[in-house]
C-alpha cells in the first residue's frame, strides 16, 4: 500500500458514507460546543487558540516515513485533550480541519465529516479516556505525566488511522478485494511510527508546561481534587 | 501584525470575486464541492464542465493557472494513492500498455484525482480571494457557533505569534553557535518545543488581554456592526457557480 496522509480528500469514500459520518461528526461537535462553553473561560480561550495554532503548525510538518514512500503527520488530539480538555480539545482539532479544508484544500470539504470523526472525535476521545485512566494509576510526577502524554498520543493516532480503515471498508470507492487487512496493517504500522513522534512532542510540551504553569494543564486541573472531580465521570460519554 | 492580516495564500486584488461577501463564497465553494462529489465517476464530460467553471472563476478573480497548479501540489500524496489503485484493485482486468490493470482500480484512481483536484482548486480560489478575517466573519454570519469562531480567530491570530516566537528562538540558538542543518534542526526544535509553546502562550495571553481591554467580547467587530453583509443580489451572483455545477451533476446522474 502507498501513501495515505490523514486527510481524506474528495472522492476516496463514497457519498452516503461521507454523509453518515458528517451527521455523526456534527452531532458530536454540537455536544462539544454545549459542553465546551462551560469550560471556556478567560484562561482557556487563548489557550484553545494557541493549541489550535500549534496543531495547525505541527500538522504541516509532514513526516516522511522513508521505507514505503509514505508520509503522515501529527494529529494533536492528545495534546488538545491534555491542555484544554476533551470538549474544547475536539473543537480545536475540528477547527484546524475545517480551516485546512476551506482554505488550503487539505482534505476534501465533502469528506470533512470523515476527517473530523477520525482526528477530532476518535483521536481526542481515545486520548482523553486514556489520560483520565493513566493519571489516576500513574504517580503524580513529571515522569508519570510524560508517560501519560506519550501513551495517549500514540494510541490516539493509531485509533484515528483505524477510523479511516473502517470508513474505507464501509464506503471505499474502489474495491480492494482482500487487501483491506493489508490496508489496516499498513495504516497501523505507519501511524505507530508517527505516533511515537507525536508522543514525544506531546510529552515534552505538556511536561514543560506543567512544570512552569501547572494551572494551564486542563487534565491536571480536573483531576487534582481527586475526590470531587466533576468533569471526569462525564468523559465516559465522549465517544 | 494588525487585524485583517493576509495569509500566504491571499492574492491582493479588487476583482469581482474578491468583492463578494465571504459568506457567499464559502457557501458557493462548499455546494460546488458537494455537487462534484455527487457526480458519477464515469461521466467524464461533467468533470470537464466543472474544470471550465473553475477556470472561469479563476479568470474573474485574476488568479493565474501557474499559481493555482503549484499550490495544488498539496494533494500529491493522495494522487500517489490513486496511482496505486489500478494495480491493487480487484475485479475485471484490462490490458493497458502491456500491464494488466484493474478496471475498477483505474476508475477509482480517476475518481480520486478528478474530484480531489477540483476540490483543492475550489478551496484555493476561496483562499486566494478571502482574507482570514473575512473568513471568520463569513463563518460567523453563516451561524457558526461563537465558540468555534472564537477558537478559529485565535488560531489564525496565534499562528503569527508562534512563527515569530520560533524564529526568535532559532536566531537565539544560531547566534550562540548552534549550526543546525537538515535533520539536526529537528533536534533543536524538539528540545525547545515545550519552551516555544510556553513563550507563545505568554505572548498570546498579552495579545488576548490587549484585545479584551479594547472591547473584544468574543466576536469580530465587523459581525455585530452588520456592515457589508451579503445582499440578495450578491447571493444570486454567488449562486450561479453551484447552480451550474448542480445542473451538470443532475444531468450526469440522469444519464448514467
Amino acid at each position: 500500500m502507498e501513501t495515505l496522509a490523514m486527510h481524506i480528500s474528495n472522492g476516496i469514500v463514497n457519498g452516503p458514507v461521507a454523509a453518515v459520518f458528517a451527521a455523526f461528526a456534527l452531532a458530536v461537535l454540537t455536544l462539544c460546543v454545549l459542553r465546551g462553553q462551560r469550560d471556556l473561560d478567560d484562561r482557556l480561550a487563548p489557550m484553545a487558540g494557541l493549541v489550535a495554532a500549534f496543531i495547525f503548525a505541527v500538522q504541516m510538518l509532514n513526516f516522511p516515513v522513508f521505507t514505503a514512500g509514505v508520509s503522515g503527520h501529527l494529529l494533536g488530539g492528545a495534546l488538545a485533550a491534555l491542555l484544554v480538555g476533551p470538549w474544547v480539545g475536539a473543537l480545536c482539532v475540528a477547527v484546524v480541519l475545517v480551516v485546512q479544508a476551506l482554505v488550503f484544500g487539505d482534505g476534501g470539504v465533502a469528506m470533512l465529516g470523515l476527517n473530523v470523526t477520525n482526528m477530532a472525535v476518535l483521536g481526542t476521545a481515545a486520548a482523553y479516556l486514556l489520560i483520565a485512566l493513566l493519571l489516576r494509576v500513574l504517580p503524580r510526577t513529571p515522569a508519570g505525566l510524560g508517560v501519560t502524554a506519550f501513551v495517549s498520543a500514540l494510541v490516539s493516532v493509531v485509533v484515528a488511522s483505524q477510523g479511516f480503515v473502517l470508513q474505507y471498508w464501509l464506503g471505499g470507492t474502489t474495491d480492494l478485494g482482500g487487501n483491506l487487512a493489508g490496508l489496516a496493517g499498513t495504516m497501523a504500522g505507519v501511524h505507530l511510527l508517527i505516533g511515537i513522534g507525536e508522543g514525544l512532542i506531546t510529552a515534552t510540551t505538556v511536561v514543560t508546561v506543567a512544570k512552569v504553569r501547572p494551572d494551564l494543564v486542563y487534565a491536571l486541573r480536573a483531576l487534582k481534587p481527586a475526590a470531587s472531580a466533576p468533569v471526569v465521570p462525564v468523559a465516559g460519554g465522549a465517544r | 501584525m494588525g487585524a485583517g492580516h493576509a495569509h500566504v495564500l491571499y492574492r491582493e486584488s479588487a476583482s469581482p470575486v474578491h468583492r463578494l461577501p465571504p459568506e457567499v463564497k464559502i457557501a458557493a465553494m462548499v455546494l460546488f464541492t458537494l455537487a462534484v462529489v455527487a457526480t458519477p465517476r464515469t461521466a467524464f464530460w461533467a468533470f470537464g464542465g466543472y474544470a471550465l467553471l473553475v477556470a472561469g472563476v479563476a479568470g474573474l478573480a485574476r488568479v493565474g493557472p501557474g499559481w493555482l497548479l503549484r499550490r495544488a501540489a498539496i494533494e500529491l500524496p493522495f494522487v500517489i494513492f490513486a496511482f496505486a489503485l489500478p494495480f491493487l484493485g480487484a475485479g475485471e482486468r484490462v490490458e493497458v500498455a502491456g500491464l494488466g490493470l484493474s478496471l475498477d482500480g483505474l476508475l477509482g484512481g480517476w475518481n480520486i484525482v478528478a474530484k480531489g483536484t477540483l476540490g483543492v482548486l475550489a478551496s484555493l480560489l476561496l483562499a486566494a480571494t478571502t482574507t482570514t478575517r473575512d473568513l471568520i466573519v463569513g463563518l460567523d454570519r453563516l451561524r457558526c457557533p461563537q465558540i468555534v469562531t472564537q477558537i478559529a480567530t485565535f488560531m489564525l491570530r496565534y499562528l503569527d505569534v508562534l512563527v515569530g516566537e520560533a524564529r526568535r528562538m532559532r536566531v537565539a540558538r544560531v547566534s550562540r553557535g548552534d549550526d543546525p542543518r537538515f535533520l539536526w534542526q529537528l533536534r533543536g526544535f524538539a528540545a525547545g518545543v515545550g519552551a516555544l509553546f510556553l513563550r507563545a502562550y505568554e505572548r498570546g495571553e498579552r495579545v488576548y488581554l490587549a484585545m479584551l481591554s479594547r472591547g473584544y467580547s468574543g466576536r469580530m467587530p465587523a459581525v455585530w456592526q452588520g456592515a457589508g453583509a451579503a445582499t440578495a443580489g450578491q447571493w444570486l451572483v454567488g449562486a450561479t457557480v453551484p447552480l451550474v455545477a448542480a445542473g451538470i451533476a443532475a444531468t450526469a446522474v440522469a444519464l448514467t
